[in-house]
């Protein structure tokens, strides 16, 4: 729900800093010094690497049944067994990696299309305007699930690259709203002007006057996709549409609920993949908030 | 104003026309025979299964051709027909959504409500409070990350079964039927307080940051440095601020009443809570694809209903598109 925040920054369009190259050193001079930033930023890294390196030390298959039902964390099951005996600590690195495969893949594909709508819409402007706001409220209606449902109906078999694609065909569309209002701004600008007046053509304009001077803005639209992916992809796996063949954080919470984790106290298969995944999001929610203060002299605090 | 409605109102009947359509093809793009779904419940000769087959064919309206299909559903979704159920056959898909649907205003307009106003008013108390501000906004961004239903399990956990002080599941105690009575009422209020707090908390996250990274911005606006620099009190220049902070957080709602209503899906299943999105879950197990549509449909009806009323409580709240001028921002 941070999302809004972006549209929010398009509205106060007259304070998107033009930068320069010789700014970089700058940037890096306040992202060191950033605590929100290198917070968020540790806390991701952490899981990247659990999610990199845990797997490696798991010793047996994410499905099989090989201890006895419902054990507590123990020295020989770090993070307890599930109700059918499954090793829960494999379960929770496997679905680690699959969590940050969807927030790459999907919410790479929503970045990739907001921007190219956003970018098209708001500099044409006019009809093309029009058609893609209407194509975008369209997408912002339906709800995702719609889409998935016909898709699990014909693919009994579905993997986490199927789940991401489709995340990323309906979540681009209010990152299309923020970047269309920023190109919006950028395209009335004097440079721009300039450049339009000296022939140069509308592709090269926008990816050689417009686009390096949003790309801190930009950056921060693919760290909320990301953030936003992730949370639909659970929410996707815990009504069962998600994934079939392979484990996520969102399925173990699915199967937690539905074998009674619950009713028997088996707090240790449901509280790690809800818990990852906030620490995950939010640390990422966080670090965009310090990479916004990095990026915007204003935002600094003295 | 007019120019503004007008607009609005040609993109919401070309959004309601593509979302009827895409959602009209939902049943018909599903591979497999939602009739020979039903029918394979009752076994028996092929002549009779053949009859009960066109029977059920015309029932559905599945016997004529596609375009007729298509215009019929127009004119029955006109008279509020949506079809038959098959997972609840013979009940009308109106009838089962009719019954859901006060669970669903229940439970989601206090919590959107209330939310929005407590997560606004907090957030933009809390911004350029150095000790809130440290506290609020890593709180506020751990819960507007929270999975919805990892909330709801938690809380069903502690407060329902470790605890004992909440009943986790339906919307009122088995052995009731209801009725105007205290017991009934309070028995409602019971199980609804667990997912109505699950709710509140994620959505009370994402209004309280928003609202402090926006207010922050218009704190740093030349107007309220230059209110501020003709001594006007520190109340008075966040008023300012806030009254400007809010039309985005006004759009933002618009924008995110989607991923809102998905939320409520999961908590109500968290919690069996009998509303829609329980339904659905039923739906999709049980491959009920004409309920299935006709929830999508009522969800997306909502939806740009709710959309429809945030536009003109922006035209209140922001006077530049009352005279005409480019206020708008959604």
């Amino acid at each position: 729900m941070t999302e809004q925040i972006n549209i929010e920054k398009s509205e106060r369009m007259d304070k998107v800093p033009v930068k320069k190259q010789k700014k970089v050193n700058e940037f890096i001079y306040f992202a060191i010094r950033n605590n929100k930033l290198k917070i968020g930023l540790g806390i991701v890294l952490l899981f990247i690497l659990l999610a990199l390196i845990g797997p490696l030390f798991a010793k047996y298959d994410w499905n099989a049944y090989i201890g006895p039902m419902s054990q507590p964390p123990s020295r020989e099951f770090w993070f307890g067994t599930t109700t059918f005996g499954q090793d829960v600590y494999t379960q929770f690195v496997l679905g680690l990696r699959a969590t940050f495969l969807v927030g790459i893949i999907g919410g790479g594909l929503g970045t990739l299309i907001g921007i190219i709508i956003g970018f098209v819409a708001g500099y044409r402007g006019g009809i093309v305007d029009e058609v893609l706001n209407v194509l975008t409220n369209v997408v912002l209606v339906i709800p995702t699930f719609a889409l998935l449902l016909i898709v699990a109906a014909y693919l009994k078999v579905r993997g986490i690259m199927i789940e991401s694609i489709f995340i990323g065909l309906t979540a681009w569309p209010w990152a299309a709203r923020a970047i269309r209002a920023q190109t919006f701004s950028l395209r009335s600008r004097d440079f721009v002007d300039l450049a339009r007046m000296s022939g140069m053509k509308p592709l090269k304009i926008i990816f050689t006057e417009i686009a390096p001077n949003m790309m801190s803005y930009l950056l921060m639209t693919f760290i909320l996709q990301f953030g936003g992916a992730i949370l639909i992809a659970a929410t996707l796996d815990f009504i069962g549409l998600g994934p079939t063949n392979t484990i996520s954080l969102g399925l173990m919470m699915n199967y937690a609920v539905m074998w009674g984790a619950l009713q028997f106290g088996n707090w240790w298969w449901f509280v790690p993949p809800g818990f990852a995944i906030m620490a995950i999001v939010g640390s990422l929610y966080i670090m965009n908030v310090g990479l916004d203060e990095v990026f915007n002299p204003k935002l600094r605090e003295m | 104003m007019r120019r503004y409605f007008g607009r609005k109102i040609v993109v919401y009947l070309s959004t309601f026309f593509l979302a009827v359509t895409i959602d009209w093809a939902i049943p018909r793009f599903m591979p497999g025979n939602p009739i020979l779904n039903l029918l394979t419940r009752v076994a028996g000769r092929p002549e009779t299964v053949q009859h009960m087959y066109n029977y059920y064919s015309r029932i559905f309206g599945l016997d004529i051709p596609v375009w007729k299909q298509y215009i019929n559903f127009w004119i029955a979704l006109f008279h509020g027909d949506l079809g038959t159920s098959v997972l609840m056959f013979p009940q009308k898909v109106t009838a089962i959504i009719m019954r859901a649907v006060p669970y669903d205003i229940f439970l989601l307009v206090p919590a959107i409500l209330l939310s929005f106003y407590a997560g606004n008013k907090f957030g933009a108390f809390a911004a350029r409070t150095k000790w809130l501000d440290n506290t609020v906004l890593p709180l506020g961004y751990m819960l507007t990350a929270t999975p919805y239903m990892w909330l709801g399990i938690l809380l069903a956990w502690s407060l329902g079964i470790v605890a004992g002080i909440f009943p986790i599941a339906g919307a009122y105690g088995f052995n009731l039927q209801p009725s105007l009575s205290w017991v009934f009422i309070l028995s409602l209020l019971e199980h609804w307080f667990l997912p109505f707090v699950s709710l509140f908390l994620v959505y009370f996250g994402g209004w309280a940051i928003g609202m402090r990274n926006m207010i922050i911005y218009e704190l740093e606006a030349d107007y309220s440095h230059y209110l501020e620099a003709l001594g006007a009190p520190r109340s008075l220049v966040r008023k300012y601020a806030y009254r400007n902070a809010i039309l985005p957080q006004i759009t933002g709602l618009a924008l995110q009443l989607g991923v809102v209503v998905a939320g409520a899906l999961v908590t109500e299943v968290v919690f069996s809570y009998p509303g829609i999105g329980y339904w659905i879950l039923q739906a999709i197990q049980n491959q009920d694809y004409f309920l299935i549509q006709g929830c999508f449909l009522f969800i997306i009806i909502m939806v740009l209903i709710a959309n429809f009323i945030i536009d003109i409580v922006y035209v209140i709240v922001d006077p530049r598109t009352r005279l005409g001028m480019v206020g708008g921002s959604a």
